[in-house]
């Protein structure tokens, strides 16, 4: 099976800037594919890299096995759903929706029918003869849509599709996106700096910062085993913790942190003793008690602990100025009655604690 | 949204006795300036012409039946149509078409290229349209009958590279005269046009280009009909100023080139002219302008719904 996009090498320099560096990746077919980033990490840049917007300065793109890299983006058989819908303000919804469809040549009844069809898919029925301007947000989002979709693209850009949009509209539009892609079966590559946005829809997500992919992998590896400290920290909320490794047995690592307490830890790779690096461990991994708990520990103080319905946090501080962030479920807290100061164990989850390697 | 256009509204209701102080002084300069004068024409070419120049006011419909047509020298003839005046309108309209065609194929481009430019450097262009301006029209007309006359350096430079062997007589010519009303007006094309480029979403051009349209096909079917806006305003202010021009004809052109704006100001100088007949061809001119400008507003506000 050859894959809907490989990126072998790419680079991009705007001037002296490199925007990407050595970008090297396949996207399956029929894959929700997200690329997830704070801005200026790179991602809509390659993005248009492969819409053809912007040039490569190094590196091929194919397209299912056909090199594109030096194709107009009028040849190329991708299109683009744009951040702010980029709609014609001069044509109403059916020629929007129709437009790819009247350049590549269809017949107009061919056109009519496949533009119906559009309509009906984002359930935009009374709407075809309107203008752009006369449309709420959501409504020219599904325009913008259904305008890329027409002409049936082997793959689907979405660039930031959804930030425009107020947060209850934001979630129903993920389920509706999720919908659509299943149903058309077209690869979706969707770009976003929202890491709740690329967990809930992606079957794969590469995280990219300054230029360059940290990882890819399904939302559930990302989450929860982080290739490195950019990816733990940027995906999701965890508490990083500064330590050295004593002695290691293939990737499982016992290492100490600076206040000298000892914890036992899973690396992504084979390590020696010496190495430097942070533990990463979620605050849902953590459970505080009052009373020792079987197996290891830390031991420390209660700081604050902010009510969240269903959650509390806590903030645990540790010997030299260490804090950690607990999250458990109130179910669990309950009974504890935890004050604030009170002397507390904090237990790791089995295989929670993470070594990243600096 | 909604809140925030509750909230305009609201500033605009409480503020608008003191507004409309404020448009005081623009009304007066409107109406003094502007309405009065027109007024003035209107009553003068309904009156009867004074043979030194100035009217006698005694109603009269003789002006705009001299425009029209011809009852021979006293008058009392067989009257006939008069071509004369209406071939100066028609040949004025033609030359304002072609001065505006002129403007908006070099104007267009111009426009384009300033407003792509880096935000930084625009200014720098702008200002670089409007150098010539601040020179006077007279002088630059003057200027310009220089540069083509038969012996001229634009004459001179294309004997000497060789592409022509007899200087080319340019003068006195319809050429010499869109020439001297597009040297004009270009501003007037290149202004609008790069506002309304300028404000041109280029995203717009990135989305028809990922749905399949040629890059002429862009520009025809995309960026046109989004900035026409600006086109339309650029060919009104040179379509409608050239009409009336008289320095580019007068001092470019001959006889065969006489327009309407150089008809009326011989009316209206020493004591030859006819200010009732001066006064009618131009209440003639302005009710020209108002039909265009009239189809041109039903146009815009029929595409609004």
């Amino acid at each position: 099976m050859t894959s809907a996009i490989a990126l072998k090498g790419v680079r991009k320099d705007f001037g002296t800037f490199t925007a990407l560096s050595d970008v090297s990746f396949d996207i399956k077919d029929n894959e929700f594919f997200t690329l997830l980033g704070p801005s200026g990490c790179g991602k809509t840049t390659l993005l248009r890299l492969i819409a053809g917007f912007e040039d490569t300065t190094a590196g091929t793109i194919h397209l299912y096995g056909e090199e594109i890299e030096n194709l107009p983006p009028n040849k190329r058989p991708v299109n683009t759903v744009f951040q702010n819908y980029a709609l014609f303000p001069h044509m109403n919804v059916a020629e929007n929706i129709g437009f790819a469809l009247r350049m590549l040549g269809w017949t107009k009844a061919d056109i009519t029918l496949r533009v119906a069809e559009m309509v009906e898919m984002v359930q935009l029925g009374q709407f075809v003869h309107r203008k752009p301007s006369q449309l709420s947000g959501g409504q020219q989002q599904r325009v913008a849509l259904a305008r890329a979709m027409a002409p049936k693209p082997k793959v689907l850009l979405l660039d930031e599709p959804l930030s425009a949009l107020d947060l209850k509209l934001r979630q129903e539009m993920r389920t509706e996106l999720k919908r659509l892609q299943r149903e058309t079966g077209i690869t979706f590559i969707f770009v976003t700096h929202d890491q709740e946005e690329a967990l809930s829809m992606s079957d794969r997500i590469a995280v990219m910062s300054s230029g360059a992919v940290q990882q890819i992998g399904s939302p559930n590896q990302i989450y929860e085993n982080p290739a490195n400290r950019f990816v733990a920290d940027f995906i999701g909320e965890t508490n990083l913790i500064a330590s050295r490794v004593d002695s290691a047995d293939g990737m499982h690592v016992v290492c100490s942190l600076a206040d000298g307490e000892v914890l036992t830890a899973l690396a992504n790779s084979p390590l020696g003793p010496g190495s430097t690096g942070v533990v990463s461990i979620r605050p849902e991994s953590l459970t505080v008690t009052k009373t020792a708990p079987k197996g290891e520990s830390l031991r420390g103080t209660l700081g604050d602990a902010v009510y969240l319905g269903t959650d509390t946090q806590y903030t645990v501080l540790l010997a030299k100025e260490l804090t950690l962030k607990v999250r458990m479920q109130n179910q669990f807290v309950a009974s504890q009655a935890l004050k604030q100061g009170d002397p507390v164990f904090v237990s790791i989850a089995d295989g929670a604690a993470r070594f990243l390697v600096d | 949204m909604a809140a925030g256009t509750g909230s305009g509204r609201t500033v605009s209701a409480t503020f608008s006795p003191v507004r409309g102080w404020l448009l005081l002084p623009s009304w007066l300069v409107i109406g003094i300036f502007l309405l009065v004068p027109v007024l003035l024409m209107l009553v003068y070419s309904f009156l009867t012409k004074e043979f030194r120049g100035g009217v006698i006011w005694e109603f009269s419909l003789a002006a705009y039946d001299q425009f029209v047509f011809d009852r021979g020298l006293f008058g009392d003839d067989p009257p006939q149509i008069e071509w004369a005046y209406i071939t100066i309108f028609v040949r004025s309209i033609l030359q304002a078409l072609g001065a505006t065609v002129l403007c908006l194929l070099i104007g267009f481009p111009t426009a384009y290229f300033i407003a792509t430019r880096p935000a930084n450097t625009r200014a720098i262009w702008l200002f670089l349209v409007t150098i010539p301006y601040w020179v006077n029209l007279l002088i630059r007309t003057v200027s310009m009958k220089f540069l083509i006359r038969d012996n001229g350096p634009l004459n001179e430079a294309l004997l000497a590279i060789g592409v022509i062997d007899a200087p080319l007589q340019l003068i006195n010519t319809n050429f010499a005269v869109q020439l001297g009303l597009f040297y004009s007006y270009l501003p007037f094309m290149v202004l609008p046009i790069y506002a309304s480029v300028e404000r041109y979403n280029f995203a717009l051009s990135e989305a028809a280009s990922d749905l399949y349209a040629p890059k002429w096909t862009i520009l025809r079917s995309i960026l046109l009909p989004v900035v026409k806006p600006g086109i339309i305003a650029g060919c009104i202010l040179v379509f409608v100023p050239s009409l009336g021009a008289f320095l580019a004809p007068d001092l470019l052109g001959g006889a065969k080139t006489f327009m309407i704006g150089s008809l009326i100001e011989e009316q209206f100088k020493g004591n030859a002219g006819n200010w009732p007949f001066g006064a009618a061809a131009s209440m003639i001119l302005l009710s020209m302008v108002l039909v265009v400008l009239l189809f041109y507003a039903r146009a815009q506000s029929r595409e609004q719904t």
